[in-house]
């Protein structure tokens, strides 16, 4: 994805640039560019070791456990059909917590680890398109994502975060007079999008 | 209504910073090592998206130098303006769909023109913490669970940015 990105950023911006003259201001914009990655990544560093070392002890001291069994009866609000002991739930309130902390690294392995349980729930279910992966080659028809599923992602990319810790750095670095201005109103913003999301699954969750 | 949650933003990080200390401690965690080795990994992170970070500020930088991003910005901008939506914000809110990487650059870029603290510095800061990469986390969890036919996700995910966008330029008006 990143790659046609990339490319077409860099193509159409110096074919654009050919046309309109801009050819000057794109090697300068080129160059500068270039060091002003490496600046902003100093001081994202100081920020990004703080805020990870917080989170090693958060995680050592079994805050992050506590977070994780703490949003189990959420789990059973949007997820009822997911039995208690299944692991899906365990992967999902991870992951679900790794994203509230802006702990990316976490949020991604736990997720996959996520759908690949709510895979196998649909293989206990005996949903054919998930068994015939077991049965050698029996075309059962495309895998249809499960309500479960559904839930998950979209709860996912609505993107709940407590603190959004790279903002805050992006904006001390371009001079912001209270990089952390934007905390609050970022809460107040995700949870609304989330309730929206919350109301749409509980929605399409009941029409069978 | 501004005030309470500018006194939010304020409090918020020490409160937070004093708690997990605090828990960690009565937990019996050696803190200070513990804090160390997170923060050393902590800086692996920022090493590894360096190359990544130059990447796509330079991809951004060529392309706003070459007036394109204008040109394409007034295109759309004139649709979305009377929404409260000025016309850098369309694309990168289209880009964030996509990758937040190269979503960062546009930001980045966005602070560098208009400042942080105006009304579409804070607009962005709101917007990139309340947005999600869809299209990118649909295609891997997806793929993870080899599900084909992902029914009505990509709609939630829309129906629920097209809130968080709703509540960004509301909250936006607020504390502007």
């Amino acid at each position: 994805m990143l790659n046609y990105i990339w490319a077409f950023m860099i193509l159409i911006g110096v074919i654009y640039a050919a046309f309109t003259g801009n050819m000057a201001s794109v090697t300068d914009a080129a160059l500068s560019s270039a060091g002003e990655a490496v600046s902003l990544c100093i001081t994202m560093a100081g920020v990004m070791a703080l805020w990870m070392g917080l989170m090693r002890i958060a995680e050592k001291s079994g805050l992050i456990a506590g977070l994780a069994s703490g949003i189990q009866p959420f789990l059973s609000f949007m997820f009822p059909r997911i039995p208690r002991k299944h692991e899906a739930r365990e992967y999902i309130a991870t992951n679900f917590i790794a994203n509230i902390l802006g702990l990316g690294w976490a949020c991604t392995p736990a997720g996959l680890k996520a759908m690949e349980a709510l895979a196998k729930l649909e293989e206990e279910r005996g949903n054919p398109a998930y068994l015939a992966e077991s049965a050698s080659g029996n075309k059962a028809g495309p895998r249809i994502a499960s309500k479960e599923m559904c839930t998950f992602l979209i709860l996912n990319t609505s993107s709940l975060q407590l603190i959004p810790v790279n903002m805050i750095v992006y904006r001390t670095q371009y001079g912001s007079v209270n990089p952390a201005a934007v905390i609050g109103p970022a809460i107040l913003a995700t949870l609304f999008s989330t309730v929206i999301a919350i109301i749409f699954c509980k929605i399409m969750d009941r029409k069978g | 209504m501004a005030t309470v949650l500018a006194n939010f933003s304020n409090i918020i990080i020490p409160v937070i910073i004093f708690y997990i200390v605090a828990h960690g401690l009565l937990n019996r965690v050696q803190v200070y090592e513990e804090f160390v080795g997170g923060a050393k990994d902590g800086l692996k992170t920022v090493v590894q998206i360096l190359p990544t970070l130059v990447g796509l500020m330079v991809g951004v930088g060529v392309l706003r130098a070459s007036g394109f991003m204008e040109f394409f910005g007034g295109l759309l901008g004139r649709l979305t303006a009377g929404m409260g939506i000025p016309a850098d914000i369309v694309p990168l809110l289209l880009i964030k769909m996509f990758s937040s990487s190269a979503a960062t650059g546009l930001v980045l870029d966005i602070f560098k023109t208009h400042g942080t603290d105006s009304y579409i510095g804070m607009l962005t800061s709101i917007l990139m913490s309340c947005t999600e990469t869809i299209f990118y986390t649909m295609s891997v969890y997806f793929l993870a669970a080899k599900v084909t036919k992902t029914r009505y996700t990509l709609a939630g995910a829309l129906v629920s940015m097209v809130a968080g966008v709703v509540a960004s330029v509301v909250l936006t008006g607020m504390v502007v």
